[in-house]
């Protein structure tokens, strides 16, 4: 988890957590490139229509806005895989221009893995992943609430070292 | 009430144009995803909002479900939805 020193934000990450954030980055660069599809609900999600209701108007401005959208949010991906340890246990130090791309790019992640557990307004995280264990603990479920979970503390810790907004 | 019995009058399309000058706004609607604390966050980061304000928003969105965070010219609702986008918020831009 993060904490602040000085300017920056820090955290120390075991090789486990390694893994799983250069897995998590790499899967949203993925959905961004070569996977991505309009139609897919984690896409429809990343790229909400700006005008619900008028379906031509959100398509145009698709058009010359969802190139620059994309490219920014596969930087911000990036950025995760840019300061992590190449595969092994290490220390991250963020500045403030970094921390931002990573808490961008750790939402991205949630926003993909929510949508696809299917993650609602009333959900219990605690008792969706207990039920899930019960089911089956060696599931890709239970690894995907566990992920999912694990992303939020981190966002919420990345947050809480920020320096304060001037 | 009756109207009286005569040819139909076209009425004028008034079309809807960017001269138009009724203002448009930007609103974020709720999400089960996004924690509370980074909606706060970029409502100060991107609208210079301060903490209090920002979390009221914030607040808003949550209870009741959508919130007009930006009110003006269309191209700069457009502007503030597209980079509420990219921070992951869902937004969308409407006529005030």
């Amino acid at each position: 988890m993060f904490r602040r020193n000085g300017r920056q934000c820090v955290a120390t990450f075991a090789i486990d957590e390694v893994r799983v954030l250069r897995k998590v980055a790499g899967e949203v660069v993925g959905l961004l490139t070569d996977a991505f599809e309009h139609g897919d609900p984690v896409v429809d999600r990343l790229f909400p229509d700006i005008y619900p209701e008028r379906p031509d108007d959100s398509a145009e401005f698709r058009r010359y806005t969802e190139g620059d959208l994309k490219t920014g949010k596969i930087d911000q991906a990036g950025a995760i895989l840019a300061a992590l340890p190449d595969d092994g246990p290490g220390e991250v130090r963020l500045d403030a221009e970094t921390a931002e791309a990573w808490l961008r790019a750790i939402n991205d992640a949630r926003l993909a893995m929510g949508t696809r557990l299917d993650i609602q307004a009333d959900t219990d995280l605690g008792e969706e992943l207990d039920d899930a264990v019960l089911h089956d603990p060696a599931s890709s479920r239970v690894f995907q609430l566990s992920v999912y979970a694990y992303l939020g503390y981190l966002q919420e810790s990345l947050l809480n070292a920020l320096p304060e907004i001037d | 009430m009756a109207f009286p019995q005569v040819a139909p009058v076209e009425t004028p399309q008034i079309e809807e144009s960017p001269s138009d000058d009724r203002p448009w706004v930007t609103i974020v609607w709720d999400d089960p995803v996004n924690l509370m604390s980074y909606v706060t966050w970029v409502f100060q980061k991107l609208f210079g909002y301060s903490h209090d304000k920002a979390e009221q928003l914030m607040m808003d969105v949550h209870n009741k479900g959508r919130a007009v965070v930006s009110t003006g010219a269309r191209e700069r609702m457009e502007m503030d939805a597209s980079q509420l986008h990219g921070y992951g918020l869902w937004a969308t831009v409407d006529r005030a």
